[in-house]
């Protein structure tokens, strides 16, 4: 695979606010790439300066190997979902699918067969005539699609596309997403704040945060290898506690020692200590490493969700076997399934 | 009881508004030459106004000074409006404060302030200047007719079209002008009716014996009265009602 755009060293503030700070990234040919994080961290804008919507303050956009920052929009050989209200009012579906193709002087009659095989594509045929305000938003979002895709961009910018509909709608529009992906063999580059949807789609994930790339890599990479507290957190719901690593394989928190798998730490270094909810286990008290007791149980379908009170923290644990509210526990943690994580390292830090 | 008293203080209020305007109408139609007393229905000074060559002459100039103030105030209105809408708040705010200046202002402050500068252009006075006021003094109401639909248009809007390949320019006519359509025909209507019910600013702003229809009325009360007067206000106000009635349904519809 080809390294289709680059972003180098970009750097974005509106007035003196930075929404963007030093980000490289490269994204591959025919790649799923989602950008993830939290509401205002700035994947729109990434977004934006990849469409041409705004230009950065330094740093490139090079699109295969030619330098396009200061392209305009309409000259970029890349297409956007917008997160909604971008169908064009004025016109009816077909007009709005065609748009493109008009701009671009296409014949009539070359124009109705690409048309009718895009309104295929996202299994809206029939609807040409209809109006646009008579679809409902989840429509809006395929016919959308069909007129971006209708160009035959090299790459599809989506922007929280999916934001706006609910659950149902959503989990179905995502599968399509990800088959017409495949069908086309394009590069999408997806937004979104909604991490389920990020591991679910994405062959790599870029997690963001505050204008800063946090880190870089596969979901199951992300996934069972945050590169900090944050990252874990936002991936998943984690239990992220203080400790110190005392020496290589030992590391404390909760007021107790663990055996850990990490190792080359400074000694006696603070450090995020990142358990998922489901490697927390229940023993009897005498078993476990940590004593406590349960204050919540809550049925979630598959698993049940307890809080555990310790004499220093709370834990959240995930378990199919229900405790009731009171018992006293023991928990204890594979050394496996103990994260450990140098405070506030971020994508490229270990390079320097 | 109180819903008779609110319903006879509308009618007096209408009353005082439409009897001057009902009267004049009624007396077009009179024989006689007063207004004291009814002589009997007639067309005559509907017949002798289309053959006076002077009011005939006047209902041209204000139709094509309205016409030509129409096209150019619209463009320049709408064209100020999209150039205006982008800006940050403060400087929206302060041009969108001078706009309204006009609008609010007395017409004779506007009548004699054009007047003042003609003179020191060194401009003739006649049908260029008159034009040039009416369209000085309408563009303001489309400016305020077209900026509230452009407000209202989504920035994805010409975003989604330049993504698709349109020019700036290409996104103005196929995207930015038919959203804010509606918007540009009121305030089109509004220039056309402005312009054909000035009076004051085309009193001060014409000369060279070019005269509207309302400078025309104006000069020929002076003289005394005429009854063909009465027949061409008729005339005026049926086509004013018709433009506001034009101008409501559209503004209606769109809201
Ligand atoms: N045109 C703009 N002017 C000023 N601030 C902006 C503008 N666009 C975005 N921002 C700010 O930049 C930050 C990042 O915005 P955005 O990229 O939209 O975040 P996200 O898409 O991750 O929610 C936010 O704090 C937002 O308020
Ligand atoms: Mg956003």
């Amino acid at each position: 695979m080809a390294t289709q755009i680059e972003l180098r060293n970009i750097e974005k503030s509106f007035g003196d606010h930075q929404v963007l700070n030093q980000i490289n990234l490269e994204i591959e040919e025919d790649e799923f790439l989602t950008i993830l994080g939290p509401s205002g961290c700035g994947k729109t804008t990434i977004l934006r300066l990849i469409g041409g919507f705004e230009t950065p303050d330094s740093g490139e956009v090079i699109f295969d190997d030619k330098d396009i920052t200061q392209v305009p929009a309409y000259l970029r050989p890349v297409n956007t979902l917008f997160q909604k209200y971008s169908l064009f009012p004025h016109l009816n579906v077909y007009d709005n699918v065609a748009f493109g193709l008009r701009i671009k002087k296409v014949p009539e009659a070359e124009i109705k067969p690409r048309v009718d095989e895009m309104l295929g594509l996202v299994n809206l045929k029939g609807f040409e005539k209809r109006w646009v305000d008579s679809l409902s938003g989840g429509q809006q979002q395929r016919i959308a699609m069909a007129r971006a895709l209708i160009n035959r961009p090299e790459v599809l910018l989506l922007d929280e596309p999916l934001g706006a509909l609910d659950l149902k709608l959503r989990k179905d529009m995502q599968v399509e997403l990800k088959r017409i992906q495949r069908e086309l063999g394009i590069t999408f580059v997806f937004v979104t704040h909604d991490q389920e949807e990020a591991l679910t789609l994405s062959d790599r994930i870029i997690v963001l945060n505050e204008g800063i790339i946090q880190q870089i890599g596969s979901p199951l990479d992300i996934y069972n290898e945050p590169i900090n507290a944050f990252v874990a957190d936002f991936i998943g719901e984690s239990n992220i506690l203080e400790g110190i690593m005392h020496k290589n394989y030992d590391v404390s928190f909760s007021g107790k020692h663990f055996v850990c798998v990490d190792e080359d730490f400074y000694p006696n270094e603070a450090v995020d200590v990142v358990i998922r909810p489901e490697d927390v286990e229940i023993v009897s008290v005498e078993k476990g490493t940590l004593q406590g007791e349960v204050l919540s149980c809550l049925f979630m379908g598959v698993h049940y969700e307890m809080r555990i009170a310790t004499s220093a923290e709370i834990y959240l644990v995930h378990s199919t076997i229900p405790r009731s509210i009171g018992e006293p526990v023991g928990l204890c943690v594979e050394p496996d399934n103990i994260h450990i994580m140098r405070k506030g390292e971020v994508e490229g830090d270990e390079e320097l | 009881m109180s819903k008779f008293i609110k319903r006879f203080y509308l009618f007096l209020v209408y009353g005082f508004l439409y009897a001057p305007i009902i009267v004049l109408i009624i007396f077009s139609f009179n024989e006689g030459r007063t207004r004291g007393s009814w002589d009997g229905f007639s067309l005559i000074w509907y017949k002798k106004l289309f053959s006076d060559k002077e009011i005939l002459s006047a209902v041209y100039h204000t139709f094509l000074v309205a016409s030509i103030t129409t096209v150019v105030s619209t463009i320049i209105g709408v064209l100020g409006a999209i150039g205006i809408s982008p800006y940050r708040k403060k400087l929206r705010a302060a041009i969108l404060g001078i706009n309204q200046i006009p609008v609010l202002n007395p017409d004779i402050v506007m009548a004699v302030g054009l007047m003042v500068l003609y003179r020191i252009l060194g401009l003739d006075f006649g049908l260029v200047t008159l034009i040039l006021a009416h369209i000085a003094f309408t563009v303001p109401y489309v400016v305020l007719s077209v900026l509230p639909k452009l407000k209202q248009m989504p920035s994805s809007l010409p975003e989604a079209a330049m993504d698709l390949g349109a020019t700036p320019s290409q996104t103005l006519t196929k995207v930015i002008i038919p959203y804010i359509k509606p918007g540009i025909f009121s305030g089109a209507l509004m220039a056309f009716t402005l312009s054909i019910d000035d009076f004051v600013i085309s009193f001060f702003t014409t000369g060279n014996g070019i005269e509207t229809v309302s400078t025309l009325v104006f000069s020929m009360a002076r003289r005394g009265i005429n009854p063909e007067i009465n027949a061409l206000s008729a005339i005026m106000f049926i086509i004013v009602l018709f433009l506001l009635v034009l101008m409501n349904l559209r503004t209606e519809k769109v809201t």
